[in-house]
């Protein structure tokens, strides 16, 4: 399978995408430059994390009108699997391939930290390595995480099960205690009705090489491997 | 003939939404003793400066440009304030 990572101007956490994609599973795997708008060999497209155009105006506001970004759209569209971590989540939702907003953290700080999370559901490429309530620590680096929703698109979310992850305390539990940023029903990863477009505030990709005292980010992308390699035996 | 407009754009946040920034703000004014405060609001203030050919059309691009870049509007609402800038005699 083939793996795009798009780099905005500002992007700092591309490399580190690609050092998983490419290193640690041997992934063919392109950085994608942001005015490049052919994606069409691609079958998973990585928004990584940073701070696109600066995050100037909102996080990811500037991004979602970029070459790339368009063509991620449409990848998105044929059902394209596309994973947006951390200012990638941002941009999802300013493009609105994901609902809500990512706002300012409750406390106001920039949180850098690794915080447990509670894995919501397993039936999709992303979490299918994960056991369900597992409860899994991913390292965070955001001043813009809390998430945001109204009550109506709140409820859609949990009746679609577009829940993936959500933060909470090393047992498990789904408190204030256990939310780093203030986010609505402690959601950390939210995925689109269909099931192929992720977003998510933790980092996976700084959980992935066991140099650095963690592999739990491991199984989401093991996940996503597997699961195109059993699509293409089942051509 | 194109008309300069100037515009003032306001941006700020649905009243459903909590700012955390606007309450820090707040406390930092009662520690100053202002004890009235009753409560801070921060939003974003954006100049824009444009041609068109009429008001109407000018005001029918803001709109499009603050629903789609200047505001998000899951969770900011906004406002703006129109003048036509006179020519410059010289």
């Amino acid at each position: 399978m083939n793996v795009g990572i798009i780099v905005f101007p500002g992007s700092n956490c591309d490399r580190d995408v690609a050092m998983v994609t490419r290193d640690l599973l041997h992934l063919p795997t392109r950085m994608v430059w942001h005015e490049e708008s052919d994606l069409s060999e691609l079958d998973l497209v990585i928004l990584p994390g940073g701070f696109s155009y600066g995050d100037y105006l909102r996080c990811g506001a500037i991004a979602r009108f970029s070459a790339a970004m368009q063509a991620a759209v449409q990848h998105a569209e044929r059902g394209g699997l596309v994973l947006g971590i951390c200012n990638g989540f941002q941009v999802l939702t300013e493009v609105g391939l994901l609902p809500g907003a990512l706002m300012r953290n409750r406390d106001l700080h920039f949180v850098c930290d690794r915080v447990p999370l509670r894995v919501e559901r397993t039936d999709l490429p992303y979490t299918q390595q994960y056991q369900h309530g597992q409860v899994i620590t991913l390292p965070i680096a955001h001043g813009e995480g809390c998430y945001y929703a109204d009550t109506q698109t709140l409820a859609e979310l949990e009746a679609n099960r577009q829940v993936l992850f959500r933060y909470c305390t090393a047992d498990g539990q789904l408190t204030a205690v256990g939310n780093p940023n203030g986010s609505l029903s402690n959601i950390a990863g939210i995925c689109n009705r269909q099931g192929n477009v992720l977003g998510m505030m933790p980092h996976p990709e700084r959980a992935a090489d066991p140099m650095l005292g963690s592999t739990d980010g491991v199984p989401l992308f093991a996940g996503i491997v597997s699961a195109a390699l059993s699509a293409a035996a089942h051509r | 003939m194109n008309q300069t407009y100037q515009v003032r754009i306001y941006v700020t946040l649905r009243p459903s939404v909590l700012d955390p920034a606007g309450t820090a703000v707040q406390s930092g004014l009662k520690h100053m003793g202002y004890d009235n405060v009753e409560q801070v609001r921060i939003g974003k203030y954006v100049e824009v400066t444009l041609t068109a050919t009429n008001e109407t059309t000018a005001r029918e691009q803001i709109d499009r440009m603050c629903d789609q870049l200047l505001a998000n509007p899951v969770i900011e609402n906004y406002r703006f304030e129109l003048t036509q800038l006179q020519l410059n005699p010289g």
